[in-house]
């Protein structure tokens, strides 16, 4: 039974995206608890399949998923995934890339280790151990809000210089906001490099300019207060790093913006992940509208963990209607049996009709977002069949919800 | 002393925190709580400190400002009628000005500070003091006193209970927290090595120490919001053992609640032992000859995918009861709360808070 399509875009076909050698990254972006990870996993897997020499980088520490895909754990180093099957002709095979060299790789983002190679790379032995060392640095570097964006985004940059990979797909963190993963790292690279710190660590220095001497007054007051709330051992150390890492000063602000031009180059590819509840909706309609007013190159709508039934001809009602009758005949064991399924046909249904509704009020207010549906497995995933039988409903053939 | 007509399971708890894994509906089963602790009749206080304004979206308000407002009515209970739930929507800023001018009388430096950008400098380089003003709000509403109800240092936001004397003369009767997601909560409440990195002495040493005391003490529980699938049942087994690792004789866990549970309609009728799954053949042939009975024979078809949504449902709920097993083993009290189908309102809110208390969370 097939609803009848309105004015509404094309269905998302995430195949035609992942065959596409123009698409060279795709995030994967959604609020927390939608299956994010997974369906990056899953994405990856199916593009290796298909030919794509692909890395997955994730920032779930979830350990399921790495033992998923046969790795004992995940790290800050891509790892090549075994058990990939290579696209053929036949039946079989996807009809995909005759070349075959498909290939995939996993890893997760250590935002610490990614910030201290920057750092390794960008400043002599000395000063690097310097820094390495400053206690502010390492705060920063393991526990700064906005940090694990940006470093997300720095290793995305890192992937994509690298070119061994033709695809990148990357999962976002599980941010407060899904979309602080946009503006934490040049929220990040604006404080670091900001006049505020400077002037912070460096009042002094302020001294001879007049137009900003009455400034100083008050400035010196307002350094009191910082000091008694963060203390001067801070202020010390934050003016240490400062000091030890003039080098790369302006360095991060460019760097944010070099992966910001990169999300929004035609290579990317956005996919906004949704759970079919309420709240996952309406942050995907936040989503979706922030990234369109940002000119992101959105690809669409994955409606995630959707349920339907293979015998959706059989309506709720006429289901409960069915098990009623079935009650008032004897007590048969295959009456029971039938009793349970039908019940429990109608509850489906009636899940399937209430999550159809959340999705239609998402189209209605963006009529042009393409959006895929991705059943509900009945129980999580294992192993990398458990992403392939997620990943066969990527293809255009795939019913729609 | 207040005496209470019902015991419920966290009678000793001021301070409630609730953590969850993102999806798992941290903020309504929150929210429901908050309703819940309400209806022994004293006022209750939800606190959200993520700045998402969660709670103003729960309860179908405007959002809220730094205030203590007033969002709902418990309903009423054995004849008593049921306290007032406040919100308040924490933010580091806003609470630094007030711990400025509480602490200090700061409150013209606190606001060139923030002009300057300052405050949000501070609580940027200074991660720990962000959630140390978040929990240090929590533990003041906690313990705060009515005027002329005791000591405890008032309020320098307006609003705040009704000014009822019994129960010790708190203003609140409980502070419910929608706090941060599981896998940031034992950082988040452990201010005390948070702050290591800050002041060593002095004031901001102090009220940390003074925070800290009243996180770890009996009057506070962090209870765990989940969904019986595999990630969101580790991070509360992972979570839980967190807590209980925290220094200093680790912070009180509370209830686990399962929430979002479907009828579960098989396991119902498996327990009363009237159907028993078979291989597929088997149950499709049942299915068959009921499907028959009820004059829907002419689909060939049917029986067999009737009894593939049987067999997945059956997967489901092994899954689930695999997962419920390890819940129970953390020995935390379970409760369990219904999946909401048509979104969440003021009255689904009722009806979880209800379901809460029946099963004497609250």
């Amino acid at each position: 039974m097939r609803e009848p399509r309105g004015r509404g875009a094309a269905p998302l076909v995430v195949d035609n995206l992942i065959d596409d050698r123009r698409t060279r990254i795709i995030v994967c972006c959604g609020s927390g608890g939608v299956g994010k990870t997974t369906i990056a996993a899953a994405v990856g897997l199916r593009a290796a399949e298909r030919g794509r020499r692909v890395v997955v980088l994730t920032v779930d520490p979830a350990k399921r998923l790495a033992q998923s895909m046969g790795l004992t754990s995940l790290d800050n180093t891509p790892r090549l995934v075994a058990g990939i099957r290579q696209a053929g002709p036949g039946p079989a095979g996807y009809g995909g890339h005759a070349d075959g060299a498909g290939s995939m790789h996993a890893m997760m983002l250590d935002m610490k280790r990614t910030f201290d190679e920057i750092v390794e790379s960008h400043a002599d032995p000395d000063r690097a151990a310097q820094i390495l060392a400053n206690p502010f640095y390492q705060s920063l570097s393991s526990s700064f809000a906005g940090t694990q964006e940006y470093m997300a985004m720095e290793k995305l940059g890192q992937l994509r210089r690298a070119d061994e990979w033709d695809l990148i797909v990357v999962d976002t963190p599980p941010s407060r906001s899904a979309l602080d993963f946009l503006d934490a790292p040049q929220r990040l690279g604006r404080f670091l490099d900001g006049r505020l710190l400077r002037l912070l660590v460096a009042p002094a220095r302020l001294g001879g300019r007049t137009g900003l001497k009455m400034l100083n007054v008050g400035f010196g007051i307002v350094t009191g207060a910082i000091t008694k709330i963060i203390g001067s051992q801070l202020l010390r150390d934050v003016q240490t790093f400062v000091s030890a890492m003039d080098t790369m000063f302006g360095g991060f602000r460019e760097r944010a913006e070099y992966t910001y031009r990169l999300l929004r180059a035609p290579g990317t590819a956005f996919l906004v992940i949704a759970a079919p509840e309420h709240d996952a909706l309406r942050e995907a309609s936040y989503f979706v509208e922030r990234l369109e007013r940002d000119g992101m190159p959105l690809a669409g709508l994955m409606v995630n963990r959707v349920h339907r039934s293979p015998a959706a001809r059989l309506s709720a009602a006429r289901s409960l209607a069915a098990a009623e009758t079935l009650q008032g005949l004897d007590d048969g064991e295959s009456t029971a049996l039938g009793i349970t399924a039908l019940r429990l046909h109608a509850e489906l249904m009636r899940q399937a009709e209430s999550e159809r509704r959340l999705a239609r009020r998402f189209t209605l207010a963006h009529p042009l977002v393409p959006v895929a549906q991705v059943p509900a497995q009945p129980d999580d995933v294992h192993d990398l069949n458990g992403l392939r039988v997620i990943g066969a409903s990527f293809a255009p053939d795939h019913p729609p919800g | 002393m207040h005496v209470s007509v019902r015991d419920t399971d966290w009678d000793g708890v001021r301070l409630h925190v609730v953590t969850g894994k993102g999806g798992t509906g941290k903020t309504t089963v929150a929210g429901a709580l908050a309703l819940a602790l309400a209806s022994n009749g004293r006022p209750v206080l939800l606190m959200e400190v993520e700045g998402r304004q969660g709670v103003a979206q729960l309860f179908d308000v405007p959002p809220l400002p730094y205030e203590e407002r007033r969002v709902a009515v418990a309903p009423a209970d054995d004849g008593r009628p049921g306290g007032d739930v406040y919100a308040l929507a924490v933010d580091p800023q806003s609470a630094l000005i007030e711990y400025l001018e509480m602490f200090y009388n700061l409150r013209q430096a606190g606001r060139a500070l923030t002009k300057l950008g300052m405050v949000d400098f501070a609580t940027t380089i200074a991660p720990g003091l962000s959630d140390l003003l978040l929990t240090g709000k929590a533990a003041e509403a906690a313990r705060r006193k009515s005027r002329g109800g005791g000591s405890g240092g008032g309020s320098g936001s307006s609003g705040g209970g009704s000014g009822s004397s019994v129960g010790g003369g708190f203003v609140y009767g409980a502070v419910v927290m929608d706090a941060p997601p599981t896998g940031r909560i034992s950082r988040f409440l452990n201010v005390s090595s948070e702050v290591s990195g800050l002041a060593k002495v002095g004031p901001i040493r102090g009220h940390a120490d003074t925070v800290q005391n009243v996180i770890r003490s009996p009057q506070t529980a962090v209870h765990f919001v989940t969904l019986l699938e595999e990630m969101p049942v580790q991070e509360t087994l992972d979570g839980i053992t967190e807590l209980r690792e925290v220094g200093g004789g680790g912070i009180q866990a509370g209830g686990i609640f399962v929430n979002m549970m479907r009828d579960a309609e098989l396991a119902d009728r498996k327990s009363a032992g009237k159907v028993t799954l078979g291989s597929k053949a088997r149950d499709t042939h049942a299915l068959e000859m009921a499907l028959k009975a009820v004059g829907l024979g002419d689909d060939a078809d049917l029986a067999a995918d009737l009894a593939g949504e049987l067999a997945d449902e059956a997967r489901t709920a092994r899954s689930q009861r695999a997962q419920r097993g390890q819940l129970v083993a953390a020995g935390q009290p379970c409760y369990e709360l219904p999946l909401i189908k048509d979104g969440i309102d003021l009255a689904a809110l009722y009806k979880l808070a209800q379901a809460l208390r029946e099963q004497g969370a609250a």
